[in-house]
C-alpha cells in the first residue's frame, strides 16, 4: 500500500483524471484561464527538458514559443484550422528555428548560454512587435477563427472543449518528453550534463546531442505556442515577452528542474498566483511577482519536489 | 559625400549612445567575467542612477558633478547589496542568480516608478548645455558632446586601472585563478563584492550622466540591459576592450540603423550577435569563459 502511495505514476494518473473532470466543477472563465496556463505549462516543460536533462538553463524559450504561436496565427488566417496541421506546423517551425540558431547557441555553457538565450528571446519579442503584418503590433492579432480538432469535427468554441483539447495535447507531449528523457538518447544527454569531458573523451558527439535536445525542446515550446492561439484566439507580442520567460523559469524552479510534471504544476501555481494578486492588488502585480521570485529562490532550493523530499513524502531521487 | 553629411548627426548620436552603453556594459562584463554573476538587475541600477541625478541637479555645474557622484554612490550601494544577496546562492547555479536578480529588478523598478511616477524625468542641466552647438555644419545638443568627452575619459581611466594598477591585476588574476589570489592573502569574496560594487557604480554613473540622453524608466532599464547583454556577448566574455568596440557598434545600429532601416533594426542586433559568435574561434566560447 505504501509503495502504491509513493508511486509517481499512480499520482500522475489521478492528477490527469482530476484535471479532465474539472469542466464539471468550475465556471467557463476559470476554464479559459486554465487553458492558457496549460499552454504556458508546455513552455515550462520545454525549459525543464533543457535545464533538467541537458543542464542548459535557458532564458529564451519564448523564442520558439513565439514561432509556434505565429505559425498557427498565419495558418488560421489562411483558412487552415485543423489541429493536426497546426500542431505539426508550429512544432516544425519552432524546431527549424532552433536548428538554425542552435549550432551557435549550444556551443556555449553556463552564464553565456543564459545571456545568449535571453538575448535571442528578447530580440524575437521585439521582432514580433515590429512585424505588424503578422502580429498586429501592440493591438494584437485580432480575433481568429476557432481551431477544428480533426477534419469533419465541430470547431472548438465553448470553453470545456478548448480546455480538453489543450489538456490532451499537453498530456501527450509531456508523456512523450518524459519517454524521450528516459530513452537511450536521453541518458546520453544526461551524461553530457553530468560529465561533458568524459563523454567527449569516450567519443560521443556532444555538440550533436545538445543540438538535438535543443531542437526537441524548441518543438515542445512551439506546440505550446500553438495551444495559446487556440485557447485565447487572440495573441499579443506581450505574450512572448521576457516576463513570460521569467515566469516560466520560476515555474520550473518551483516544480523542480528535473521534473516535467513538476514544471506543469509549477506553471499552474505561479500563474494562478499572478492572476490572483492582479485581482486583489490592482497595479501591484509586478511588485508581488518580483517578491515571489526572491522568496522562491531563498526558500525553495530544489523546488516543490525538494520540499516534499524534506518532509519525507517522496523518495530522494538521484541528485540532479 | 552628401549622404555621409546627411547621416553625420546619426553617427555622432550613435557614438554618444554607444559610449553610454559601454559604461553600462563594462560593469556587466566585469560582474560577469570576474565574479561569474549574471546580473539582470543591472538595468535597474542604471535607473537608480538616473533618478539620483534628477534629485540632486539644480541647473548649476556643481549640481551636475553632484549628480555624477550621487549616481555612482547609489549604484555602488545597490551593487554591493546585490553581491550580499547573491552570496548565499553560491553553488546553486546561474539560473538562481538570474531569477533572484530579476526579482530584485522587478521589485525595485516598480517601487521607483511608484515613487517617481511614470512620466520621464529630466535632470536640470546648466543652461549652456541645453543650447545646440554647431559642429561640422550640424547642430548638436551641447550635452551630448560633453558626454562623449566624459565617457571617453572614463573609458581611458578604466582601461588604465584594469591594465596598469595593482587592483586591476588582482581583478584579472581572479579571472584566471581564484585559489591563487586567496593564496596571496587576498580574500576572493572581498574582491568579488568589490567588483559587483564597482559594476553597480558604473551603471549608476551611466544612469546619472546618461539621464539627459535616456531618462530613467522601466523601458529604459530593459533596453539598456538587453543591449548591454548583446554587447557583452559580441565583445567577448569579461573583455573590456571587446565591450568597447561592441558598444560603439550597437550604438550605431541603434541610431544609424534605425534611421536607415527602421524595420530591420532588431534583426541587425541579432545578426551582429550571430556573426560575432560564429566568427570567433570556438574554444574561446566553448567553455564559456571559466564556467565549465
Amino acid at each position: 500500500m505504501t509503495r502504491l502511495l509513493l508511486d509517481t505514476r499512480v499520482w500522475t494518473a489521478l492528477a490527469v483524471a482530476a484535471l479532465a473532470a474539472l469542466p464539471f466543477a468550475v465556471d467557463a472563465y476559470t476554464l479559459s484561464s486554465l487553458s492558457g496556463i496549460i499552454s504556458l505549462g508546455l513552455l515550462a516543460v520545454s525549459v525543464a527538458v533543457l535545464t533538467g536533462t541537458a543542464g542548459l538553463p535557458s532564458l529564451g524559450q519564448v523564442a520558439p514559443y513565439a514561432f509556434g504561436m505565429y505559425t498557427t496565427v498565419v495558418l488560421i488566417r489562411a483558412g487552415v484550422t485543423e489541429a493536426p496541421v497546426l500542431l505539426l506546423a508550429s512544432g516544425a517551425a519552432a524546431a527549424v528555428f532552433c536548428a538554425v540558431i542552435g549550432p551557435a547557441v549550444v556551443r556555449t555553457r553556463g552564464v553565456v548560454f543564459l545571456m545568449l538565450t535571453l538575448a535571442v528571446g528578447e530580440l524575437t519579442a521585439q521582432a514580433a512587435q515590429q512585424w505588424k503584418a503578422v502580429s498586429g503590433g501592440t493591438d494584437g492579432s485580432g480575433r481568429l477563427d476557432p481551431t477544428v480538432p480533426f477534419w469533419g469535427l465541430e470547431p472548438l468554441v465553448d470553453e470545456p472543449a478548448v480546455y480538453w483539447y489543450c489538456l490532451a495535447v499537453a498530456v501527450v507531449v509531456t508523456a512523450l518528453a518524459g519517454w524521450a528523457a528516459r530513452s537511450t538518447p536521453g541518458s546520453l544527454v544526461r551524461g553530457v550534463r553530468d560529465n561533458e569531458a568524459r563523454m567527449r573523451a569516450d567519443g560521443h558527439r556532444v555538440g550533436a546531442y545538445l543540438l538535438g535536445v535543443f531542437v526537441f525542446a524548441g518543438m515542445i515550446a512551439g506546440i505550446g505556442g500553438s495551444l495559446l492561439v487556440t485557447s485565447q484566439r487572440m495573441v499579443f507580442p506581450s505574450d512572448v515577452s521576457f516576463s513570460i520567460s521569467a515566469l516560466v523559469l520560476m515555474a520550473v524552479v518551483i516544480g523542480g528542474a528535473a521534473s516535467l510534471g513538476g514544471a506543469l504544476v509549477g506553471a499552474g501555481a505561479v500563474i494562478l498566483l499572478r492572476d490572483w494578486t492582479a485581482a486583489y492588488l490592482p497595479g501591484q502585480g509586478p511588485l508581488v511577482l518580483g517578491a515571489l521570485f526572491i522568496a522562491a529562490v531563498y526558500l525553495m532550493p530544489g523546488g516543490l519536489a525538494g520540499v516534499l523530499e524534506r518532509i519525507g513524502l517522496r523518495r530522494r531521487k538521484e541528485a540532479t | 559625400m552628401d549622404l555621409l553629411d546627411a547621416y553625420l548627426p546619426h553617427v555622432i548620436g550613435g557614438v554618444t549612445y554607444g559610449l553610454l552603453l559601454f559604461t553600462v556594459a563594462s560593469g556587466l562584463t566585469l560582474a560577469f567575467g570576474v565574479a561569474d554573476v549574471l546580473n539582470l538587475a543591472h538595468g535597474t541600477v542604471f535607473m537608480v542612477g538616473g533618478y539620483a541625478a534628477y534629485l540632486v541637479t539644480d541647473g548649476s555645474w556643481w549640481g551636475l558633478v553632484l549628480a555624477a557622484l550621487a549616481g555612482t554612490a547609489a549604484g555602488a550601494v545597490f551593487g554591493g547589496a546585490l553581491s550580499g544577496a547573491i552570496m548565499p546562492l553560491a553553488g546553486r547555479g546561474h539560473m538562481m542568480q538570474a531569477l533572484l536578480t530579476f526579482g530584485v529588478s522587478m521589485v525595485v523598478g516598480n517601487l521607483l516608478v511608484q515613487v517617481f511616477g511614470s512620466a520621464e524625468l529630466r535632470p536640470d542641466l546648466p543652461d549652456v548645455l541645453e543650447q545646440p552647438v554647431v559642429f561640422l555644419g550640424h547642430n548638436y545638443p551641447a550635452y551630448h558632446l560633453l558626454f562623449i568627452g566624459a565617457a571617453g575619459l572614463l573609458a581611458a581611466a578604466g582601461w588604465l586601472v584594469v591594465t596598469r594598477s595593482r587592483v586591476g591585476a588582482l581583478v584579472r588574476a581572479m579571472v584566471d585563478d581564484q585559489d591563487m589570489v586567496a593564496a596571496l592573502g587576498v580574500n576572493p569574496k572581498l574582491v568579488l563584492a568589490g567588483v559587483l560594487a564597482v559594476a553597480g557604480a558604473l551603471a549608476g554613473l551611466a544612469g546619472a550622466l546618461g539621464a539627459p540622453i535616456l531618462g530613467p524608466s522601466l523601458h529604459a532599464a530593459n533596453t539598456v540591459l538587453l543591449q548591454s547583454l548583446v554587447i557583452v556577448v559580441v565583445g567577448g566574455l569579461g573583455s573590456i576592450g571587446g565591450a568597447f568596440v561592441a558598444a560603439l557598434l550597437v550604438g550605431q545600429v541603434h541610431t544609424l540603423g534605425v534611421a536607415l532601416a527602421p524595420e530591420w533594426s532588431p534583426y541587425l542586433l541579432f545578426a551582429a550577435m550571430a556573426v560575432a559568435l560564429l566568427v570567433r574561434r570556438p574554444p574561446q566560447l566553448l567553455v564559456g569563459g571559466r564556467t565549465t
